[in-house]
């Protein structure tokens, strides 16, 4: 099979010999049509993967931040069907930047498993992260998902021992997302040390790269967890200058985007000093 | 895989904890390996004769277990039809069945080493039972509940702070039930080392479905005896308020290889099925994930969970516990909506005729059974789960009715 486009970046990167920056945003936030535009920005400014949230009125592994991003993405009238079309919309301009949809199980059972699938892959979504879909429950989407070719990735956290790490790498494909902190996105940082530890333990019993994510909001941070790591994975920082950019009602304004983008610049910036 | 049998309702769940297709474990990794260690230490717990003895002591002398079988004699001759019993957990220690369920959970919370014990609440009477049985063995308790909840359900939250408890309120959503969970659940990723966490009702994630349904069965494994006791048979209904659905299952599940026992879950029916302001989940909702388990839910057609509404805070949760899920599609128990109005008539009706304050929850169970009674025959027998009592209730139900208590 020809590899996916996860593969392929991280592959390119490996080449570089630099982290990826993975960024997050939520689709429909503050609208469909700004988040379209931010999503377009992100390659520009430095992103090497984008994952984009899919809106859930009940997000239990986030913190605040998206949590709000999910509630004025639902606000604004968000739905699944309108994410897939985001993708779509974006990759008639970018063929190689890999989209991964990351969310909660019910909208897509709701949608439709096989039905969502079709729809994603003719989209162009290349991977999907499911928080409330453990290997458990690898029947549900994981292994179709992997049929139709769509890459499922796992989180692996603290509390993931060696006997279970084989459990959840088993279906894992594209990357490894290494959920660096017990708790919900957007809490307290992480120790650089203990990271690169957690990920050498990962890498002994996988060829795939490991990102790091929950927890890293600045450059320096992303630099340091970047040296440890194939990737750092950015998200609630992203939505709380997105939030911070809004008129009181919750609407865009014109630094919406700007914003967005000078601060992927500086996190890419960041990624690229944890370079050899 | 152990497939449930024709031949009985009781085989469930299975070793991946669903009830057909219902149940299962839709947790974050983070909380998996904690589930997967909770399913052996209850495992272990349950073939453990020490621990069976503590919890029955626990049940006799500090909640006044068994709780009385008691004949609605009034209510009977108002009625003119059924013979009308009451299964009296409102007078268990804490004012509801939900201390049946906590003193289990804290004893296998001290089992597994836990330091800290979390739960979430609804009308609080769960909170202030977490809040109880974590005073009584020295754990701290950290209970959330929505901000909507706090506000009408007061007397509890006093309560749980007596008990030495602190609270959350949740602001976030509706403020109510489902947001206490979901701040529940945050709390529980993010101290996952030493943090039980303390489920209500007979929901979440397996094995809590099956946990708190065992808990709860000493409802009805009583019910059984005492009305072999008080009639020499066994009832033809049973009749029990579905929130989350624990009182309901622990009635019910007993019974339900009993094929000639009809069973009634009732559903709150807000004001009315039209439109969103009911709980009515599975009456007017339909499968889905949330909160670790496949179970009907209120949601609208992007998969998105609705709020819902009742005025009884205990019933104000938008899921039910996958077990009624099953129940329901199996066609075993019928789950019919009753509005908040004839709740709050139930309510006063059984003040004056029995001098028992019903909490607002069985109030719904007892308004199904004012509309059944009549139609049935003299000598047939309902046994209503009476789960909780009211008097966290008077400052609703007086507001409801025009009579203003506060302050």
């Amino acid at each position: 099979m020809k590899p996916s486009r996860i593969e392929t970046r991280f592959a390119e990167l490996k080449e570089i010999g630099r982290p990826a920056l993975v960024t997050f945003i939520m689709a429909g936030d503050p609208d469909m049509e700004t988040s379209l535009e931010i999503l377009k920005s992100l390659p520009e400014a430095g992103a090497d993967v984008i994952e984009v949230g899919m809106p859930f009125s009940d997000p239990m592994a986030d913190g605040p931040a998206i949590q709000l991003a999910g509630q004025r993405a639902l606000a604004g009238g968000q739905t699944l069907a309108k994410t897939l079309k985001i993708v779509s919309q974006f990759r008639k301009t970018d063929k190689k930047t890999p989209v991964i949809l990351m969310g909660y199980y019910n909208p897509i059972y709701i949608y439709g498993v096989e039905k969502f699938l079709k729809k994603a892959k003719s989209s162009g979504v290349d991977g999907l992260i499911i928080v409330d879909l453990p290997p458990e429950e690898d029947e549900e989407l994981c292994i179709p998902a992997l049929e139709v070719g769509i890459n499922f990735i796992r989180l692996t956290t603290p509390t993931t021992d060696d006997k279970r790490l084989e459990t959840v790498l088993n279906n894992t494909s594209g990357f490894v997302y290494y959920v660096s902190i017990t708790g919900i996105t957007g809490s307290a940082s992480s120790k650089p040390k203990e990271v690169a530890a957690a990920v050498s333990r990962i890498k002994a019993k996988t060829d795939l790269p490991v990102a790091v994510g929950f927890g890293v909001k600045t450059p320096a941070q992303a630099t340091a967890i970047g040296k440890g790591a194939d990737g750092v994975v950015v998200g609630s920082v992203i939505v709380n200058v997105v939030k911070d950019s809004l008129t009181k009602k919750g609407t865009a304004t014109r630094k919406t985007i700007p914003a967005v983008k000078k601060l992927v610049k500086e996190l890419a910036a960041g990624v690229a000093k944890a370079g050899k | 895989m152990n497939k449930q049998t024709l031949n009985s309702y009781k085989n469930g769940p299975d070793e991946r904890g669903h009830f057909g297709i219902f149940g299962g474990r839709y947790v974050a990794e983070t909380l998996m390996p904690l589930i997967l260690e909770l399913e052996e230490a209850y495992k272990t717990a349950k073939k453990d004769k020490s621990f069976q003895d503590e919890l029955d002591y626990l049940h006799k002398h500090y909640s006044g277990r068994p709780s009385p079988l008691y004949f609605a004699e009034r209510l009977t001759q108002h009625l003119g039809g059924a013979k009308i019993y009451f299964k009296r957990d409102e007078l268990n220690h804490t004012g509801s069945h939900k201390i049946n369920n906590c003193l289990g959970q804290i004893l296998l919370a001290r089992r597994m080493g836990k330091k800290r014990i979390i739960a979430e609440t609804g009308a609080g009477q769960h909170g202030v039972a977490s809040a109880t049985v974590a005073a009584r063995f020295g754990f701290p308790c950290k209970v959330y509940m929505g901000a909507t909840d706090v506000e009408r359900q007061s007397p509890n939250v006093f309560r749980m702070k007596l008990l030495g408890a602190d609270i959350e309120s949740v602001t976030a959503g509706a403020g109510t039930l489902k947001d206490a969970m979901n701040e529940a659940l945050r709390d529980w990723v993010t101290n996952v080392h030493d943090t039980y966490y303390l489920i209500g009702t007979a929901a979440g994630p397996h094995p809590y479905p099956e946990l708190v349904r065992d808990f709860q069965s000493i409802i009805g494994n009583e019910t059984r005896y005492q009305m072999m006791e008080a009639e020499g048979r066994l009832p033809d209904m049973l009749v029990a308020a579905v929130g989350g659905g624990s009182n309901a299952i622990g009635l019910f599940h007993p019974f339900l290889d009993d094929k000639d026992i009809q069973m009634v879950g009732v559903e709150a029916g807000g004001h009315g099925l039209k439109g969103d302001q009911h709980c009515a989940s599975l009456t007017a909702g339909r499968p889905g994930v949330l909160h670790g388990n496949r179970t009907y839910l209120l949601q609208d057609d992007d998969g998105q969970i609705l709020e819902g509404h009742s005025i009884s805070a205990g019933l104000d949760y938008p899921g039910i516990g996958p077990e009624h899920s099953w129940l329901k599609d199996t066609g075993r128990v019928e789950y019919v909506p009753i509005l908040d109005t004839e709740a709050l008539e139930a309510f006063q009706l059984l003040c004056r005729l029995e001098g028992i304050i019903p909490a607002l929850e069985p109030s719904h169970a007892l308004a199904e059974v004012v509309k059944r009674a009549p139609k049935m025959k003299k000598e047939q027998i309902i046994v209503m789960n009476l789960c909780g009592r009211g008097d966290k209730d008077v400052f609703t139900v007086g507001k409801a009715l025009g009579f203003d208590l506060q302050r």
